[in-house]
């Protein structure tokens, strides 16, 4: 395809005026690309109430321009009106590689524009890499319960689009001396799409929230025995700046609530610290787990499966390690 | 009456999937294929619309001939019919292939209310197809749906509840729509004596390429703008360090063990 549709663009993410730090984390990865490609990175935000000041954080952690399209009429991620905003900048802009963070709203968001700009879009990456011979987003991702990673490309279609796993990188750190420009487009009220209204919006404040954004993560299994038991977990959980997950097990019995589901029919996480309590390790359990960065698990049972992920294993009972290691902890604290 | 339409995919069954250790690939023989099991979410919810407000269900699937099994399975669930899509050409198609072709049979199909998708099936793993079909059909969406708050008849509107990270919105959309549920919205149902009977009698009618006038160069691993190009399984085993608890005294050394541990990863 053309030579010179040669932008590397990332999808900003703000809630309440706040960019989301998955936007840094785009940013690092199409800070790459660009610089193998001797490219110009765009980071491009769709929504309301971010500021100048806020935008500029963007340009810090990389970002050569800007572009931001901001009005009242997009402060509800409403999917249709996104999807015209982006793909009107895609056509006068013509980037080569877009990428957005795989959190519920790029993952609706992206494949309702791929459909329309007849392209490919590869979901769920954590890996991306260019071919400098064909300018080919090399794009790798976990698939089928994680038991394999395919690595995908789109040979013959622009732009090459891919959502990233968020917490899959690091962002780089913020550089106060790094220049750019900010380009603010007003919004064409044609590309507003007034069939969908969003009626209300409810903060989750449970503990379950955002579980794939913690860095901590204390999951209990069919081995708690108990829901009454969760409350050791969410002792331990707290002491960790952690949020309790479980497998589907705990969650069938009603100890625990489908979102803290972490799995194949679940959530796929990758904190930084992962223990197992009374957890087998099935292969549907470990798909959603199996790449964090550090794996703990307590179990009875010698040759259970969730041993063979672990960097730290305890065969022994959880009601022996869990109220002992919460007070040391706790005396740690002290 | 109300017009349900929901797509299911036929996937292996994860539970005994094989690596070839060499290949890296999946080991298809006998495996196993089931429905999505995530596409049982779908089908329960339509059939729980069916049950308050009257509607017809039809299931929808693109894949082998030997996918009627499926369509089959939810027409014992309570479906009232099927149609697969099937033909050589769609073989190898991506999520933008998938959709086209999927998009083409349901406007064959003609009048609906409502799509019901899964949230993404197991095995190819990525959530795109029910946003691909809606933005194909120009219709409205609302993913990761958990639950249906109500549907206004008369003025030909639904109100939902969609999960997002931060928390759960609200949403009313009119009809016709697509909706993408997830889990929480139900628990599905068992086929039932009645269902089995008729899935065993129920003409499935088979779509092809041809029958839907689609464009070629659209279909199958030629039509696809994403090509898989390599893939490996990655490494599982870690290795860790075991300590195992046999008295009361191990378990103090195994508390101080996993601090120490803890410790040197920088983790406490
Ligand atoms: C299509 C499909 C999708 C699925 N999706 C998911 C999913 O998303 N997430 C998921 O988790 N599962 C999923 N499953 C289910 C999965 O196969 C397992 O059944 C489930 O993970 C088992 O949960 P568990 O480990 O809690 O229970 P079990 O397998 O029963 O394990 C309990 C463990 O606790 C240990 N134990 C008992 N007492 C103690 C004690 N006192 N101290 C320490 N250890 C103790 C036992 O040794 C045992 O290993 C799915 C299955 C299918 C077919
Ligand atoms: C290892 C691997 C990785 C892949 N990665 C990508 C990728 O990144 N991008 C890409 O475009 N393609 C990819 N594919 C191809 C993709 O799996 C197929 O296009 C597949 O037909 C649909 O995608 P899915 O399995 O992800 O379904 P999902 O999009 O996850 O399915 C969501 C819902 O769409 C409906 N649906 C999906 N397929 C069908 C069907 N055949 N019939 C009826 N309803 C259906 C169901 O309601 C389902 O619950 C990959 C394939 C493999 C084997």
């Amino acid at each position: 395809m053309s030579e010179k549709n040669t932008k590397v663009w990332t999808i900003a993410e703000a809630a309440n005026g706040k960019l989301k730090s998955v936007s840094y984390e785009l940013l690092a990865r199409g800070r790459s690309l660009a610089d193998a490609c001797s490219e110009q990175l765009v980071s491009v935000l769709i929504g309301a109430n971010v500021s100048k000041a806020e935008l500029t954080t963007l340009i810090q952690h990389g970002a050569d321009l800007v572009i931001s399209v901001q009005d009242p009429a997009l402060e509800a991620f409403i999917v249709e009106t996104y999807s015209n905003v982006l793909i009107d900048l895609v056509q006068q802009m013509k980037p080569n590689i877009i990428l957005a963070a795989a959190t519920n709203n790029g993952r609706t968001l992206m494949p309702h524009v791929a459909m329309r700009l007849h392209t490919g879009l590869t979901a769920d990456c954590t890996d991306l890499q260019i071919d400098l011979t064909t300018g080919d987003l090399l794009q790798t991702r976990p698939a089928i319960g994680g038991n394999i990673l395919a690595t995908i490309k789109t040979p013959n279609h622009r732009p090459q689009m891919a959502t990233v796993r968020p917490r899959s990188t690091q962002p780089l750190p913020a550089d106060p001396s790094r220049t750019g420009h900010i380009l603010q487009i007003s919004l064409k009220p044609e590309l507003v799409d007034k069939r969908v209204k969003l009626l209300s919006f409810e903060a989750e404040t449970a503990d379950e929230s955002n579980l794939q954004d913690s860095d901590v993560i204390v999951s209990g299994g069919r081995g708690m025995k108990k829901a009454d038991n969760f409350q050791l977990l969410h002792d331990l959980a707290s002491l960790l700046g952690g949020k309790v997950g479980a497998s589907r097990d705990a969650v069938d019995r009603g100890w625990a609530r489908y979102p803290q589901q972490v799995g194949l029919s679940g959530k796929t996480v990758l904190p930084k610290l992962y223990i197992a309590l009374g957890i087998s390790g099935a292969i549907q359990h470990l798909a959603g787990m199996k790449t964090a960065e550090t794996i703990v698990a307590v179990n009875t049972d010698p040759n259970a499966a969730i041993f063979q992920v672990v960097d730290f294993g305890i065969v022994g009972d959880a009601f022996q390690v869990l109220p002992e290691l919460i007070s040391r902890l706790e005396e740690r604290k002290s | 009456m109300l017009k349900i339409i929901v797509p299911i995919k036929q996937v292996p069954e994860t539970g005994n999937v094989k690596m070839d250790p060499e290949t890296g690939t999946m080991v298809r023989d006998g495996v196993v294929s089931i429905v999505n099991p995530l596409d049982l979410y779908s089908i329960e919810t339509a059939l729980m619309l069916k049950e308050k407000y009257g509607a017809t269900v039809t299931v929808l699937t693109m894949g082998p001939l030997n996918a009627v099994k499926g369509l089959k399975e939810a027409i014992a669930m309570g479906c009232d019919d099927g149609y697969i899509l099937s033909d050589r050409a769609f073989a190898g198609a991506d999520t933008w292939s998938t959709a086209y072709a999927l998009v083409n049979a349901i406007k064959r199909i003609g009048d609906y209310d409502l799509i019901l998708a899964g949230e993404r099936a197991t095995d190819g793993d990525t959530g795109q197809v029910g946003p691909n079909i809606a933005s194909g059909l120009d219709i409205p969406l609302a993913t990761y749906v958990r639950k249906v708050n109500d549907l206004d008849l008369e003025h030909k509107t639904i109100t939902v509840e969609r999960s997002v990270e931060e928390g759960i919105e609200t949403l009313q959309l009119p009809l016709p729509c697509l909706l993408t549920v997830v889990k929480e919205i139900s628990y599905p149902r068992l086929p039932t004596l009645r269902g089995k009977k008729k899935a065993k009698t129920v003409e499935i009618p088979v779509l092809t390429a041809e029958d839907l006038g689609l464009n070629r160069e659209f279909l199958g691993l030629k039509g696809s703008p994403t090509r898989v190009v390599s893939t490996k399984s990655p490494k599982v085993t870690r290795n860790g360090q075991m300590v195992t608890i046999k008295d009361d005294q191990d378990v103090i050394e195994a508390v101080d063990a996993l601090i120490a541990f803890l410790e040197e990863r920088q983790l406490i």
